[in-house]
């Protein structure tokens, strides 16, 4: 008895297994984007479901379906490896300046066609033509972000704070954070030391190390997004990130820990933007694509839903998201939105050699097991 | 004193050991139903966020095709596994029944990321052989994950079959079966919770597995897995403890269903095994 269930539980398996393969595939126009995950207003929490708007706005604007495979990397260098395999095509991805950088050298990217995108008007003249992207050929900015130094107001002493010294005080032995990665790590200590953080030369680098060694014995622990749980308990007291997540983190903050915020005289700038790869099947859609990121609505929502600054003035001087952000976060956020490309050109990262990459990871190897 | 002591100690040492396995998924299931996001504050119960992971459509998407890839590929497999057990089994040749046990055991001792990273070059290999610009899809993934699950179904399957009485399957073909119709009517019913247990298995390994699935994914399928590693960026949010406490539940039920199976099977070979031994002793008498 119980084996004809069992029988007939199985076929019910088998078949539906098969029809759900069988069906679906419909013919209309695909657009293949990749970008971060989490990196995209997408419906939950009542938000705004960027890619099913654009697929609704796309076929009442142009009458034709428009399917979006949306997919997402967790790196820039898984999403060049998946790309430079040759085994996926993209029409729109995301990576960070550094490498777009890298693919535009190795001729990985193709030329937009900015007719197509009229909203790049919107976007504010410091966050173009920067160094990834000197004639302002392949990229439209999306995000960009500045990393801070946020602390707990019930622990830290609002004397010792204003620079870097703070993650070298000793004061604050074993609750201090520090990256789980070596570049964010070694430019730390060297907009410390006020070094050139894309420095070719290793004497500047073994400075940095040298620095590095002073705090280790200071740091509680090296993270990544770990920082959220500790630093919202209030596990640990400080620690550097992106000044967006900062307010992730005071949204989840525990009753007793009071963060709070502030930039370094010197620090990191970095830049994500969409741009075509050379895989792109359909360029055309892709600038639609592109242009209806910088379009209002879209805009506003993936500003709010991911906390990042954004170069487009149809948001940051918008008044509905100015009112939704608050004060804080404005002041936070957009601090330096008027003489970006200054600061930025004089503290982004850019790429390195692979024997530089090699040596640093070296250094950081050694760092870590002392 | 001493008998007591030790006692005390397995017990303790027990409870360590069941501590370790099951406090991280306890502390999931319960931070599931927190009301805030934080994951070391329980400020309220709420089922918030088993609310917002149905509202994400996203989320659903790929939940969906982890389950769509699972099935098929478990279908496929426990077919292919089946029929694959029972030609192994029929081998004569003990060397030649070594080889192919060996050979087929190979994609499971294989470490993940060499079978991934392997069958990702075949794939853009035969993709580009055919100028296709996109040479991974849905295919390519049900592929690689068929592959992997094979030896698992076969493994289950064929000690099954070692265990079955082989006069049996003689004995219906001596009657007038043909050997389809003998296969499908002795040896079937005596491996089926074999083919159970592999299917299980097969659909299990499928559903959680990372390494191989985000090799072999292309541009329009993503899992539920690959989609979970994507979100380091931001920190991954309470609907995954959901989505997560969900699928604990489901793999749970699973394995009862299946350890129920197993229970059954065993009393059933007991009782046969009773059986034959007591006829024996009838006919000697």
């Amino acid at each position: 008895m119980n084996r004809k269930i069992l029988a007939i539980c199985l076929v019910l398996v088998i078949l539906s297994g098969l029809c759900l393969t069988g069906c679906g595939g419909e013919e209309a126009l695909t657009l293949n984007v990749y970008n971060w995950g989490e990196y995209i207003s997408d419906g939950s929490e009542g938000s705004f479901d960027t890619i099913r708007e654009f697929e609704k706005w796309y076929e009442q604007t142009y009458g034709t379906k428009v399917k979006v495979n949306y997919t997402t990397f967790s790196s820039n260098e898984d999403m060049y490896s998946k790309i430079s395999s040759g085994a996926v095509s993209y029409d729109v991805i995301i990576p960070s300046d550094y490498m777009i950088a890298r693919m535009a050298s190795e001729d990985m990217l193709l030329p937009l066609n900015y007719d197509n995108i009229p909203n790049y008007q919107y976007i504010n003249e410091d966050f173009k033509g920067l160094y990834y992207d000197p004639q302002g050929q392949y990229t439209v900015p999306y995000a960009y972000g500045i990393i801070g130094v946020i602390y707990n107001a019930n622990e830290v002493d609002e004397a010792d704070t204003g620079s870097w010294d703070l993650l070298w005080n000793e004061k604050y032995t074993d609750k201090i954070l520090q990256f789980n990665n070596s570049r964010d790590a070694f430019g730390m200590a060297m907009y410390k030391l006020g070094l050139d953080v894309n420095s070719e030369d290793t004497a500047v680098w073994d400075t940095a190390y040298e620095e590095l060694l002073l705090q280790r014995p200071l740091v509680y622990s090296l993270v990544m997004d770990e920082i959220y749980n500790m630093m919202e308990s209030g596990e640990a007291a400080i620690g550097a990130y992106y000044a967006g997540d900062y307010f992730t983190m005071v949204d989840a903050q525990a009753e007793n820990v009071d963060l709070k915020f502030y930039y370094p005289e010197r620090t990191n700038y970095y830049i994500d933007a969409m741009c075509i790869p050379k895989c792109c099947e359909n360029k055309e859609l892709a600038e639609i694509f592109i242009n209806y990121m910088l379009s209002e609505e879209p805009a506003i929502a993936n500003a709010e839903y991911t906390y990042y600054a954004s170069p487009n003035r149809l948001v940051y001087e918008n008044e509905g998201y100015i009112e939704s952000m608050g004060d804080e976060a404005m002041d936070i956020l957009y601090k330096y939105v008027d003489d970006f490309a200054q600061h930025y050109e004089a503290n982004a990262y850019h790429n390195l050699t692979p024997e530089m990459l090699g040596y640093i990871n070296t250094l950081w190897e050694t760092l870590k097991i002392n | 004193m001493g008998v007591s002591n030790t006692k005390l100690s397995s017990k303790i040492y027990t409870a360590v050991i069941f501590a370790f396995l099951f406090a991280p998924i306890v502390i999931l299931l319960i931070f599931s139903f927190n009301e805030s996001k934080s994951l070391s504050v329980f400020s309220d119960f709420s089922f918030k966020w088993y609310k917002e992971l149905f509202n994400d459509r996203s989320t659903l998407e790929s939940v969906k095709n982890s389950v769509i890839l699972a099935l098929a590929a478990t279908a496929v497999s426990t077919v292919m596994g089946t029929a694959a057990a029972f030609g192994i089994y029929r081998i004569r040749k003990e060397w030649y029944k070594v080889l192919m046990n060996t050979v087929t055991n190979i994609p499971m001792v294989n470490p993940d990321i060499i079978t991934g990273i392997s069958m990702m070059l075949v794939f853009v290999f035969v993709g580009q052989f055919f100028g296709a610009s996109t040479s991974l899809n849905f295919w390519t993934i049900l592929i690689a994950h068929i592959t992997f699950c094979l030896p698992y179904v076969i493994l289950q399957v064929l000690p099954k079959l070692q265990q079955m009485d082989g006069a049996l399957l003689e004995a219906a073909q001596d009657l007038g079966c043909t050997p389809f119709r003998a296969f499908f009517k002795v040896t079937l019913p005596e491996i089926f919770p074999g083919i159970i247990t592999g299917a299980i298995m097969a659909f299990t390994l499928s559903l959680d597995d990372f390494v191989i699935s985000y090799f072999t994914s292309g541009n329009d399928f993503q899992t539920l897995p690959v989609r979970i590693y994507s979100m380091t960026k931001k920190t991954v949010t309470p609907k995954m403890y959901a989505l997560a406490t969900i699928i604990f539940f489901i793999t749970l039920s699973l394995l009862l269903i299946n350890n129920l199976i197993d229970n059954e099977d065993s009393r059933n070979l007991r009782k046969i095994k009773k059986n034959r031994k007591n006829k024996k002793y009838v006919l000697a008498k």
